[in-house]
């Protein structure tokens, strides 16, 4: 199997849309001209114009909104937020149009529409740049929440983040961009809801989504030093959530550290730890503990930002205080 | 260019036509009247928005335009709705929470949906749908369906930031839009006047090199005139156009607006521009009708407004279980 890298699983997945259906457009903020903040959409205007591939404003209200209306006006639309910290600007168009629309429409209306979202801090961006908000989107009924951690999560998820006829909020970790993984040549796609135990345990479950399954399995290396196998579960969406993964192996292991880049106070891993404690109490050993970012706006210097993310050591640690 | 074409005669209006006019402005007053006393018996809930004083607007540009243009509106759209033809029962039945309304009873007074008629929502949001109609009318330009998109909004919705937004996007993408303002001078309860920097709201659009004129809302011929006109321009592919119809409402902001903020006088003037009462006078004046055809219509709209609360009352509730039907569409 060829290995290739996440931003590179991004493109072929994004081309081939591109290639196979006519509406398919892309919009958003140096997508074309400039080549994506991020490189994912390179060589794509020259290949397929500007009317589909198209440079907006900055005005990440209208560009999702536009996004929403080309949706239900029979277009299949991507549009790009360029990072999350901007969509906070079009969190109106999300949260009272993108996700509300077919429910207060009884149905009528259906906004089969992609939003992608660069996330994460770890490259002193400080305060502004550095958000991880999955949680904040994944609250939403009516929305979907795609966050792949590996080049196959990204190009199967994406994938069907295309076939889905609902908005779907997809989330790549900046750090990720440039790691590498293997990919299968041909058509496949994830189906959303469904984690991947992508280390397998018996002593404690580590919980992890987008960047942070990385740090979980660095994790799970310092736990096995020290003769402990954790399991490591990459949740892949957050919404649907694959809550039977997760009860399934905390049934196995009995203890489970939830980590996340996202400020723990009112956070996603709160969310988790409450499931588990709804469906498999008695499965504990122990509480359900969280590893995740400290409660402060990010800083900037290398040092403070270092301490503010969860670590490897942090996550054993955790795992280690629950044996 | 900034400025639109000199206002031509309505030249294509027979008289069954300008009676379909008055019919329309006069079922949207009739069935807005009777909002407001389901409203008072509690049948109706929730926030209610009439459309009584700005009729002409409704009636006139919609009116204007082809059946399959789409029209995306605010939360004060009762009055759209009806005079794109969506069933008044439907509609009454959506305000009284019933599954029979026009989005099953999900949506109510400010959200009425009927895509079967282009008829693309309301939206509570102020200036939120805005970013909408680019989209609609950037999937129409692709399609090369030929439609247009009316984006109606009140005087509230300008000093919003998407309306900044989707109107430069609107501009720079040559989308067809034909943005609508109903200006009624006060965004609930506060003065355009105390509030923005400039108020003659066209002025805005030109900003945006978008052409733009000011109508006489309380004219539903002028409204019919300039929304024509500026449809044939938008349809010609040249970008939007921006109108702004110059409109008052008789009625409080909602149900529960004490009316604290304007003065009685001003409401008093502005209800002797009447819109039915001046084109009625003006019909008669004309020809087109007399007292009997008027008499006629009015037992006509009664009729219609009624038998539609009696479709809305008689309809059942939405049962529970169907709770979270429609929170997701199905996968397809």
């Amino acid at each position: 199997m060829p290995e290739i890298t996440f931003r590179e699983a991004l493109r072929q997945t994004l081309r081939e849309e591109l290639l196979a259906d006519e509406r398919v457009i892309l919009m958003g903020e140096d997508i074309g001209a400039y080549g994506g903040s991020y490189a994912v959409t390179k060589g794509f205007l020259e290949d397929f114009g500007p009317d589909r591939i198209r440079d907006t404003p900055i005005s990440e209200s209208v560009i999702v909104g536009c996004g929403i209306g080309a949706a239900m006006g029979g277009l299949r639309p991507m549009v790009e937020l360029m990072t999350i910290n901007f969509s906070l600007l079009a969190f109106d168009q999300i949260v009272n149009n993108a996700a509300k629309l077919c429910y207060m429409s009884g149905g009528q209306i259906h906004v089969p529409l992609v939003i992608r979202m660069a996330s994460g801090a770890g490259s002193q961006l400080s305060s502004q740049h550095s958000h991880s908000l999955e949680g904040w989107y994944a609250h939403i009924p009516g929305l979907k929440v795609a966050v792949p951690y590996t080049p196959y999560d990204a190009r199967g998820l994406l994938k069907t983040a295309f076939r889905d006829p609902n908005p779907v909020i997809f989330i790549e970790h900046t750090a990720l961009y440039s790691r590498k993984g293997e990919v299968p040549e041909g058509d496949y796609s994830i189906p959303f809801g469904q984690a991947e135990v992508c280390r397998e345990g018996k002593d404690v479950t580590l919980i992890g989504y987008s960047g942070s399954v990385y740090q979980a399995n660095g994790a799970a290396d310092l736990l096995a030093e020290q003769g402990h196998q954790a399991e490591v579960l990459n949740l892949r969406t957050l919404r649907p959530l694959d809550v039977e993964a997760i009860v399934a192996s905390v049934r196995k292991t009995h203890r489970a550290v939830v980590v996340e880049d996202d400020w723990k106070f009112g956070g996603f891993a709160g969310e988790i730890a409450a499931i588990i404690m709804e469906q498999a109490f008695d499965e504990l050993d122990g509480p359900v503990a969280r590893v995740c970012g400290a409660d402060v706006p990010m800083p900037y210097a290398k040092e403070l930002e270092q301490a503010a993310l969860p670590s490897e050591r942090q996550i054993a640690d955790a795992a280690l205080a629950l044996m | 260019m900034t400025q639109l074409a000199e206002k031509p005669t309505v030249k294509d209006l027979d008289k069954g036509q300008l009676i379909d006019l008055l019919r329309q402005m006069m079922l949207i007053r009739r069935f807005e009247e009777k909002a407001a006393e389901m409203y008072a018996r509690q049948r109706i809930a929730g926030f209610l928005h009439l459309y009584i004083g700005e009729e002409a607007v409704a009636a006139g540009a919609i009116a204007a335009i082809n059946h399959d243009d789409y029209i995306i509106s605010h939360y004060r759209e009762h009055g759209h709705a009806l005079a794109r033809g969506v069933d008044p029962g439907r509609v009454m039945a959506e305000l009284f929470g019933r599954e029979t309304g026009v989005s099953g009873g999900r949506g109510g007074s400010m959200h009425l949906f009927d895509v079967e008629r282009f008829f693309m929502g309301g939206y509570a949001i102020v200036a939120g749908h805005l970013p909408i109609a680019c989209g609609l009318a950037l999937a129409n330009q692709r399609l090369g369906n030929g439609r247009i998109v009316l984006c109606i909004f009140g005087d509230g919705a300008v000093n919003e930031g998407e309306f900044h937004e989707a109107l430069n996007l609107a501009a720079v993408w040559k989308l067809p839009v034909l943005f609508l303002c109903e200006n009624n001078f006060y965004g609930m309860g506060t003065d355009i006047r105390r509030v923005s920097s400039v108020i003659e709201v066209y002025k805005r659009a030109r900003a945006y090199a978008i052409p733009a004129e000011q109508v006489n809302g309380m004219n539903v011929l002028e409204m019919y005139e300039a929304t024509q006109r500026a449809a044939r321009r938008v349809r010609s592919g040249q970008g939007p156009v921006f109108l702004e119809a110059i409109t008052f409402r008789f009625r409080g902001h909602s149900m529960a607006d004490p009316e604290s903020y304007r003065r009685k006088e001003e409401v008093q003037e502005w209800r002797e521009l009447d819109p039915i009462v001046t084109f009625r006078q003006k019909l008669e004046q004309d020809g087109v009708i007399d007292e009997a055809t008027f008499q006629a219509l009015q037992a006509e709209v009664e009729e219609v407004v009624n038998e539609a609360t009696r479709f809305a009352e008689e309809s059942p509730k939405p049962p529970p279980e169907a709770l979270y039907r429609h929170v997701y569409e199905e996968e397809s």
